[in-house]
């Protein structure tokens, strides 16, 4: 049975804010023939539309819908995310406006391109490029998840072919807006997505505890094995270590993605990345607050509610924040909610399009396949590619089953981090070799992967140290031994083999 | 808010200021001393208003750092 009156708002507040990603094209005009400014928004968002933008794009509606509803399945070890948002700041404010003054300099759109400015080698830089491709590509598909749960949540038929249709046609407007207005379109989309994420959750958070009385009441009805982390087993760190490592590896691995790092490079200077980064951790409380509205959803009972069984056998955790929202508030304000949750799809799923596609057009097809074309022909190029990415994510959601895009967004994860030595390491260092951060790649990348598939494709890998067992996330267990591999191989290349001098970047470039 | 000159002024790295930002890395590794439910406050375990506690120290002390490097 569809909820006209909520399906109604959803549909006015999603035109409005198509109409918005046309208009963005005249904003703050440039030349959308460039790359960096199809790309970049020509580099010229200040602190608020900077707050806007990357809050929308690190704070996916995949996170508001998965976060919430892994609380309300498995409990207290998700809320890593938390501790995750909180490590990634400071992050952000030592080492990402380096990268924002070294790519003002020389032009720099994507991070492979630094990596070939720095080293002056195209095979790390290739490498780097399909790193980022291929960690995003499952990213954006899982976007998708977002729309699809809400446009269930309000009736409408989500399986089979015509079920299919709603998402390819929310897919067909991001990728005409994106195509014609390019990174100026999610920025100001992301101002109206807050507003609304921002009214939905500070209702959820008030309104539902006034509901039951109270947070103790949301509290006490959790299972003590939901509540904490249970408590490690002798001569294991057990879940202490996994809630740590998890949280610091993706915080590390966070500002690697090409979407962060487009966000990142879109501001107008360094400053503003350092002001955002003592500004953006308000989402995270907004993060934390929602990742709260799981217990409620547990507290509140949703799951023994004859009216959502459905929508929990076809969407499972998923459906846990949309179903209390269903259940506790009143029809046109749940489309409110629900409009907030699929826009904010459409806003990283854009960037993360637009990165990926400047990726391929910068750092493969310019530098291996035309490298005479001019900037009108690479703009063109990224613009083309942009559609073909977000195609691709439509099949993979269609054609491929939704367990192996879970997979494969966190082999993803574990994949980014892998680029953190020739990115982040080398805004610090030269002493660094090209070939020796390749072969460390390689080694993170495959060990990596294999612990993943040997955990039976879990993230966590138990390492062993001195008689003790350390469960540990993949991705930094992996990149520990990157590190390493890089720094011991450099030693010897750089004597035998420097690259040194190919370096195009000097001190003050970084300043 | 700045003019355009001054936007692109680099800052002053004071050393001592950076180390503050490894501080709300030691409050949140360190997961035994968290994870209990007392001290509660207002009906929330110690675990997660700890945490949340944690969201807006951290926000603090990098706006500290930024206000004393610019």
């Amino acid at each position: 049975m569809i909820n006209w009156t909520a399906l109604i708002v959803f549909l006015v507040l999603f035109a409005l804010v198509t109409c918005l990603g046309f208009v963005a094209a005249r904003w703050r005009r440039g030349d959308l023939t460039m790359l960096h400014e199809w790309g970049l928004g020509g580099r010229r968002f200040g602190s608020w539309v900077t707050w806007f933008l990357i809050g929308g794009d690190l704070y996916t509606a995949y996170t508001f819908v998965a976060v919430p509803a892994a609380m309300f399945g498995v409990g207290a070890l998700y809320f890593f995310a938390i501790p995750y948002t909180i490590m990634v700041y400071p992050i952000m404010y030592i080492v990402f406006p380096r990268l924002w003054s070294v790519a003002h300099k020389h032009g720099y759109i994507t991070a492979a391109d630094f990596v070939r400015g720095r080293f002056g080698n195209r095979w790390l830089a290739l490498v780097v490029a399909l790193t980022g491709i291929l960690a995003t590509m499952p990213y954006i598909a899982l976007q998708l998840v977002g729309i699809q749960v809400v446009l269930g949540a309000m009736g409408i038929e989500t399986s089979g072919l015509g079920g299919d249709l709603p998402l390819i046609i929310a897919f067909v407007i991001l990728a005409a807006f994106t195509y014609t207005s390019g990174m100026r379109a999610p920025a100001m989309i992301a101002i109206v997505k807050d507003v609304l994420i921002y009214v939905a959750v500070f209702a959820a958070v008030f309104a539902v505890p006034m509901h039951l009385g109270g947070y103790d009441k949301v509290f006490s009805a959790i299972p003590a094995a939901k509540l904490l982390l249970a408590t490690p087993p002798a001569g294991s760190t057990g879940s202490f270590s996994v809630y740590a490592t998890l949280a610091l590896g993706s915080a590390g691995a966070l500002f690697l993605y090409p979407h962060s790092v487009a966000g990142v490079l879109s501001a107008s200077s360094a400053r503003v990345v350092r002001r955002n980064s003592a500004a953006l951790p308000a989402y995270s409380l907004m993060l934390g607050l929602l990742a709260l509205v799981g217990f409620m959803a547990i507290a509140v009972g949703v799951q023994s509610m004859p009216e959502f069984a459905d929508g929990f056998k076809h969407y499972g955790n998923n459906f846990a924040v949309p179903s209390l929202f269903l259940a506790l508030f009143p029809s046109w304000f749940v489309g409110v909610a629900f409009a907030a949750i699929a826009i904010g799809a459409l806003v990283p799923a854009a960037i993360m399009s637009i990165a990926t596609a400047s990726l391929f057009t910068r750092n493969i097809y310019r530098e291996f396949i035309r490298p005479d074309c001019t900037d009108a022909q690479e703009s063109q190029m990224a613009k083309i590619v942009s559609l073909v990415v977000k195609a691709g994510a439509l099949v993979f959601i269609f054609a491929i089953p939704f367990q192996y895009a879970i997979y494969l967004q966190l082999l993803g994860g574990i994949w980014i981090i892998q680029t953190l030595p020739p990115v982040i390491l080398a805004l610090y260092t030269r002493m660094l070799n090209g070939w020796a951060l390749l072969i460390g790649w390689a080694t993170g990348f495959c060990l990596g992967t294999w612990m993943f598939i040997t955990m039976n494709f879990s993230p966590v890998y138990p390492v062993h140290i001195m008689g003790t067992t350390v469960p540990c996330y993949a991705a930094l267990a992996a990149v520990v031994v990157n590190v390493v591999v890089s720094f011991v191989l450099s030693l010897f290349l750089n004597a035998v083999w420097s690259d040194r001098h190919k370096d195009v970047t000097i001190a003050s470039d970084y300043a | 808010m700045s003019g355009r000159h001054d936007e692109h002024q680099p800052v002053r790295p004071i050393a001592w200021a950076r180390l503050l930002l490894f501080i709300p890395f030691v409050a949140i590794l360190w997961v035994p001393f968290y994870n209990s439910v007392e001290p509660m406050w207002q009906g929330i375990p110690f675990f997660y208003w700890y945490q949340l506690l944690w969201i807006i120290l951290g926000a603090l002390i990098i706006a500290v750092v930024y206000k004393l490097e610019h």
